[in-house]
């Protein structure tokens, strides 16, 4: 966890990569998210569809870039949270997740941080842009 | 467009989910969150939760634990293989935790076109609040349906 009281614009989060997402990557997220769409865990109905292969579920990558927000400040600190997902992400990719601090406000009676997020995978493509919020006071 | 305007403004029927402990022990491995707070009681306790909390993105999924996940695409009509998870944003009220009842209201915000029609999009706000009536989160997601 970071200390509150020295969090300043530019700061970085502590970045992490995951392993390659695998298809039992997708099909434990299948299971425990309860979203069951076959485009992410059955290849023959993605291939009946066009698609060469199952590909991740955004919000897999959005639960992961979760983690480092909530590796760095208290969960019940957060006020906002929000990504666009820009590409999808493949089986076999590796996912990057970081972020930084883009400005120190103050907004109903509080210090908070405005954060910058992202996920990339191992060429640097970025997945999901994001932002969050975070109390720090 | 494709889609009907007139339901700008509908709201669902709204319901009810259980949280599970079992399904937060379950959803922390498969995101690959090894810290003890998302797993583990005691430390959820030591940690100051009351029991294991509800992580930032699980109330998404127990949205989909609507009797009918498919209500605004039965409603829209929507074709499912040109349906996106275009944005998802979440603010927060209030932490939920194992053994609450969160209640769902959904709501569709928006239908709008882009690029003469080739995509559409449908934005559904959910405000999600607990057994005690508790405001917790409100959660903003767009769907985009890619035409041609």
């Amino acid at each position: 966890m970071v200390e509150l009281s020295s969090i300043k614009a530019g700061d970085s989060l502590p970045s992490f990569t995951t392993p390659p997402v695998s298809r039992l990557t997708l099909a434990l997220y299948c299971g425990a998210s309860g979203d069951h769409n076959p485009m992410h865990v059955d290849i023959d109905y993605a291939r009946a569809g066009g698609s060469p292969d199952v590909f991740a579920h955004g919000m897999l990558s959005m639960g992961y870039l979760g983690r480092l927000l909530t590796n760095w400040v208290p969960q019940a600190r957060i006020r906002d949270y929000g990504v666009r997902f820009t590409a999808i992400t493949q089986v076999g990719e590796a996912i990057t997740c970081s972020g930084s601090v883009t400005e120190v406000f103050e907004a109903d009676g509080e210090r908070r941080a405005r954060l910058t997020l992202q996920t990339t995978n191992q060429n640097g493509q970025v997945k999901l842009a994001g932002d969050a919020v975070v109390a720090i006071s | 467009m494709s889609l009907d305007t007139k339901y700008i403004g509908h709201t669902f029927a709204p319901f009810s989910v259980d949280v599970e402990k079992g399904r937060l022990k379950f959803f922390a491995k498969a995101i690959g969150q090894t810290d003890p707070v998302y797993s583990d009681e005691a430390a959820a306790r030591a940690a100051g939760h009351p029991a294991l909390p509800v992580p930032p993105t699980f109330l998404f999924c127990l949205e989909m634990d609507a009797p009918n996940p498919g209500a605004i695409r039965d409603l829209l009509d929507l074709p499912v293989p040109k349906v996106l998870h275009g944005e998802q944003r979440f603010s927060y009220r209030g932490m939920a935790y194992a053994g609450d009842t969160l209640t769902f209201q959904q709501r569709i915000a928006d239908i709008y076109a882009k690029k003469g029609g080739l995509l559409e999009f449908v934005v559904r706000e959910t405000r999600v609040t607990n057994q005690r009536g508790e405001h917790i989160a409100d959660l903003h997601g767009i769907t985009v349906v890619r035409h041609g």
